[in-house]
């Protein structure tokens, strides 16, 4: 059987070279959250920006399977975004993302930011975010992006890594 | 790293004790960060390290090196550090 994936509009997001928009959300770690702005964290370092579709599903736990397995939180600093809550995003850093933190943007706000945004078919009022890569210099230079171009879709992991190999 | 004010309140989300110190912080026009900890009482242990309780809300003032717990604590200290300069 042919396996049905669903071609998605092309998204006019931050390509190689642009600077990535800055902005600010609840920022999710194991013990506690807080707002941070992605430019305080860049400042320390590149930072490799996941989004991802809501915690729970399988895409979300597929990717944190793999960047966990590829141990890729020892090279750079990997920060997820999701529309999911803190509560959920802690209980996702209790099973995946080991050293890895996760913005919660239930609004949406940056897929649109990042022109990214997903609207899901059957859950009315829902948006949230492609699954998406943007490796990020100190000054939010993008490295390397992937957006996905259909649903569902995963980055190749391979290029990823050899982005972050490269820095 | 972007400046990062001195105070920081760990809180738990719609927790009356935690407000009680956030009125009293806004009421002296003191800028803090808010660091938001777990429901689970046993899964604190970020604010057991810095105050030796696991109870919020908690207060790390970085002016003064002082990290106290309990909002009665921590309102007379504001009352008594920040209070002059309202």
């Amino acid at each position: 059987m042919e396996f049905d994936v669903v071609d998605l509009p092309d998204a006019d997001h931050p390509e190689v070279g642009d600077t990535a928009p800055d902005f600010t959300r609840p920022l999710v770690n194991e013990e506690y959250w807080e707002d941070r702005s992605l430019s305080s964290l860049t400042a320390d370092g590149p930072v490799l920006l996941v989004a991802h579709p809501m915690d729970g599903g399988f895409p979300a736990t597929y990717v944190w399977r793999e960047i966990d397995d590829r141990e890729w939180t020892d090279e750079v600093d990997v920060v997820g975004l999701s529309i999911s809550t803190p509560y959920e995003h802690g209980s996702l850093l209790d099973e995946h993302g080991r050293d890895a933190q996760l913005f919660s943007d239930p609004g949406a706000g940056v897929a649109e930011l990042y022109g990214i945004e997903h609207d899901l078919d059957g859950m009315t009022g829902i948006v949230e975010h492609r699954p998406a890569m943007f490796l990020l210099a100190e000054d939010r230079t993008v490295e390397y992006a992937w957006v996905a171009s259909e649903w569902p879709d995963f980055a190749d992991y391979d290029a990823v890594e050899a982005a972050i190999e490269a820095l | 790293m972007s400046e990062e004010p001195p105070i920081t309140l760990y809180r738990l989300q719609a927790c009356p004790f935690c407000e009680r110190v956030v009125r009293m912080l806004d009421e002296y026009g003191i800028d803090y960060r808010s660091r938001f900890v777990e429901p689970m009482h046993s899964d604190r242990n970020v604010v057991k390290r810095l105050s030796g309780k696991r109870s919020v809300p908690a207060l790390v003032d970085g002016n003064t090196g002082v990290t106290m717990s309990e909002s009665g604590n921590i309102v007379e200290y504001l009352e008594k550090t920040y209070g002059g300069e309202a």
